[in-house]
C-alpha cells in the first residue's frame, strides 16, 4: 500500500468514505510515523496513542453507517495552547506542570464533532512566545528542512513551530495552531505548509490558554490550501462562552479554493519593501504579483504608512495583556507549586521557576507600560497608533483593493541557537515585521509557500484580507500555489 | 526611556517574579532594549486619535442572568497543587 501520511485531508477523506483503508489504519500510520521521528523532531511532546486508536474506531463505525463528519478518521496534531480534556495542557511551560483540563476547548471540540482524531499535543513557544520554537520548556523543534549541502539543525519558526514541522514532516495530517503577532504564518513560511490566521472573532478563544486577548486567533497550518479550507470550516464557530466570537455563519471555505481571481484588485503595500530585505524576498514577491496578474487579478500599488510602527505598538500591546493574563499562574489553583516563607514569597518563587526567560521579560515589560505614571506614555498611545494601523487597512479597502499581497518573513528559516537572535531580543522580533500589522488591525491574513530561497529553503507569501473575508484569501492562495507548487523536504530523521 | 537595577526590582515586585541580583542585571539591559525601540512611537502624531478599545465593531453580547453551570468543586480543584475539602490550601495570610 502507499504510504497513507503522504495522502492530503482532501485525498484521505475520499478514500476513507471509498473504503480504500480504514481510519484505523490511516491512524496507526501517523502514529508510526511520530515513533520513528519524534525523537528527532520533537514536535509533539506528548503523543496519545491509545486516545487515538479509540477514536479512530470510533470514526470506522460512523464511516461503516454512512454518518461520516466533515474530518471523520482524520488525524490531527493539536497544539499545546489548546485545552483538551485529560491530556497535557501546558503551553509548554513549566509553570502549568502537569496540568490536565477538565474541559475542552472550543476550537478542538469543533474538531472532534466533526470526526476528527487525536494524535497528541504539540511543541510550542512557552506561552506561544517567540518565533523560533526555542523558548519551550520542553526544548526546540528541529525543522525536517535542511539547508543544501547542510546538517545544521534550523527552526521551524514559531510559536507554533511544533504544528509547522509535524504537518511538514508528515508527522500528522494538519494541525491547529495559534497567531498573536504571526506565530501560524511564520512558522508555515518556514516549513513550505499553509497556514490562516483568520479575522479576529472567527474562532471562539474559549479554552486556548490566553496571551494577548485582542490579537489571539486560533487557526490550521494544512500541506496545502485547499485542506488549510477544510481544516478552518470546521474550526471556526460562533461561541456563547467567547463574548468577542462572531454572530456570522462560517462560510465553506473550500469551495473558494480554486475561484477564479480575475478582476480582484490585490494591493501591493510599498511599505512592506524593508531595509536590508534580501534580495530573494523581493525576487519572490515580484513572482507572486506576476502569477496573479497572469490570473486576471489587477495589481495596485497601495500605502500603509504606519507599518512600521505596528510592530514597536505590538511589543507594548502584547506584553501588556500577556502581564495581565499570566498573572493567574500564581501556584494556587493549578501547576507548580514552589513554597516561600509566605504566601507573597511563595507567588514569586512559583513564577521565578515556572517561567522561561522571554515570559518574563515580557511579563515585566507589560507590567513597566502599565505602571502607575506610564500608562498613557506607553500603552495608551501604542492603543492609538494601532487605530492608525487599522485605519491604513480601511482606507485601502475602502478604494476597492480586495486584497493585499506581501512577502511572509523577511527570511528564510535561521539555524537553532542562532546567536544574533539570542543576543538581542528585537532582532528576534523583527520576524513578525510582515505579520504582526494583520493582528493589530484583526484581520484575515494566509501564508502560502512560493518557492525556495538560493539554500533551498521554503519562502512564504502572505495575502491579507477585508474583516471575515477568508474566502478571497483562499481563492488568491490557490492561485499561487497552482503556480509555485508544493514544497516537501527531503527525508532525513 | 530607560530602567535601572531599582526600577527593574521594583516592577518585578509588581509582577511576582523572584529575581536575583545577576538576573536583575541582566533583565535590567534587555528591558532597555526593547524600550529604547518602542520609543520610536513618540514620533507618531496622535494627539486626535481615539484609542483602540476594541479591534472589530462590534457590541457586547449579553445573555440572560442565569445559572448556567455549577457544581463542579471536584474538577475546579481538581489540578490545585494543595486542597482540602474543596477549598484551596495556601500558607497562612492571617497571624
Amino acid at each position: 500500500m502507499t504510504d497513507l501520511t503522504a495522502l492530503t485531508i482532501a485525498e484521505a477523506r475520499d478514500a476513507l468514505r471509498a473504503k480504500t483503508f480504514s481510519a484505523r489504519e490511516l491512524t496507526d500510520a501517523y502514529l508510526g510515523a511520530i515513533d520513528a521521528a519524534n525523537g528527532a523532531l520533537n514536535a509533539y511532546v506528548t503523543v496519545t496513542p491509545d486516545k487515538a486508536r479509540a477514536m479512530a474506531e470510533t470514526s470506522d463505525g460512523r464511516l461503516a453507517k454512512g454518518e461520516a463528519g466533515a474530518l471523520e478518521g482524520i488525524p490531527l496534531g493539536i497544539k499545546d495552547l489548546f485545552a483538551t480534556e485529560g491530556v497535557h495542557t501546558q503551553a509548554c511551560s513549566h509553570v502549568l506542570d502537569k496540568f490536565e483540563p477538565r474541559y475542552e476547548s472550543t476550537v478542538t471540540a469543533n474538531l472532534w464533532a466533526d470526526g476528527a482524531v487525536m494524535l497528541g499535543k504539540l511543541n510550542m513557544d512557552e506561552f506561544a512566545m517567540g518565533s523560533s520554537n526555542e523558548s519551550s520548556y520542553y526544548g526546540p523543534v528541529v525543522s525536517p528542512w535542511r539547508a543544501e549541502g547542510s546538517n545544521a539543525d534550523l527552526v521551524p519558526g514559531g510559536s507554533s513551530g511544533g504544528s509547522a514541522a509535524a504537518v511538514a514532516a508528515r508527522l500528522c495530517a494538519g494541525a491547529t495552531a495559534t497567531d498573536t503577532g504571526g506565530s501560524i504564518r511564520q512558522p508555515a513560511a518556514f516549513t513550505g505548509t499553509v497556514g490562516i490566521k483568520p479575522t479576529y472573532g472567527r474562532c471562539s478563544r474559549w479554552g486556548i490558554v490566553a496571551f494577548a486577548s485582542s490579537l489571539d486567533q486560533a487557526g490550521p497550518i494544512a500541506r496545502d490550501v485547499r485542506d488549510a479550507a477544510i481544516l478552518l470550516k470546521s474550526m471556526a464557530s460562533t461561541d456563547p462562552k467567547d463574548t468577542t466570537s462572531v454572530d456570522l455563519p462560517v462560510p465553506d471555505y473550500e469551495a473558494a479554493v480554486g475561484r477564479s481571481v480575475k478582476g480582484m484588485r490585490i494591493g501591493i503595500p510599498k511599505e512592506y519593501r524593508v531595509e536590508g530585505m534580501p534580495a530573494e524576498i523581493e525576487a519572490l514577491w515580484h513572482q507572486g504579483i506576476e502569477w496573479l496578474r497572469d490570473a486576471g487579478a489587477e495589481i495596485v500599488d497601495v500605502s500603509l504608512p504606519h507599518t512600521k510602527y505596528a510592530l514597536p505598538a505590538y511589543y507594548i500591546v502584547a506584553p501588556a495583556e500577556a502581564s495581565s493574563n499570566l498573572a493567574r499562574y500564581d501556584g494556587v489553583r493549578y501547576g507548580l507549586r514552589v513554597p516561600g516563607r509566605d504566601l507573597i514569597e511563595m507567588y514569586e518563587n512559583t513564577r521565578a521557576a515556572g517561567f522561561g526567560r522571554e515570559v518574563k521579560r515580557r511579563i515585566m515589560i507589560g507590567t513597566y507600560v502599565l505602571s502607575a505614571g506610564y500608562y498613557d506614555a506607553y500603552y495608551l498611545r501604542a492603543q492609538k497608533v494601532r487605530t492608525l494601523i487599522k485605519r491604513d487597512f480601511e482606507t485601502v479597502f475602502a478604494e476597492g483593493v480586495d486584497a493585499l499581497l506581501t512577502p511572509a518573513t523577511p527570511s528564510p528559516a535561521f539555524g537553532i541557537a542562532d546567536q544574533e537572535m539570542n543576543a538581542d531580543p528585537v532582532k528576534m522580533y523583527l520576524n513578525d515585521v510582515f505579520t504582526v500589522t494583520v493582528n493589530m488591525a484583526g484581520l484575515p491574513g494566509l501564508a502560502v509557500p512560493a518557492g525556495l530561497s538560493a539554500s533551498g529553503l521554503p519562502l512564504g507569501l502572505q495575502i491579507i484580507g477585508r474583516p471575515f473575508d477568508e474566502e478571497s484569501l483562499f481563492a488568491t492562495a490557490s492561485v499561487i500555489e497552482k503556480a509555485a507548487g508544493r514544497f516537501e523536504p527531503a527525508k532525513w530523521w | 526611556m530607560s530602567v535601572d537595577t531599582a526600577t527593574v526590582r521594583r516592577v518585578a515586585r509588581l509582577a511576582r517574579i523572584a529575581l536575583s541580583d545577576e538576573d536583575a542585571e541582566a533583565m535590567r539591559s534587555e528591558l532597555n532594549t526593547i524600550l529604547g525601540f518602542v520609543e520610536q512611537l513618540g514620533e507618531v502624531e496622535v494627539s486626535s486619535v481615539e484609542p483602540m478599545t476594541s479591534v472589530t465593531p462590534m457590541a457586547m453580547k449579553s445573555r440572560p442572568d442565569v445559572v448556567t453551570d455549577g457544581g463542579i468543586a471536584d474538577d475546579v480543584i481538581a489540578n490545585a497543587p494543595a486542597s482540602d475539602d474543596h477549598y484551596f490550601v495556601v500558607p497562612k495570610v492571617v497571624e
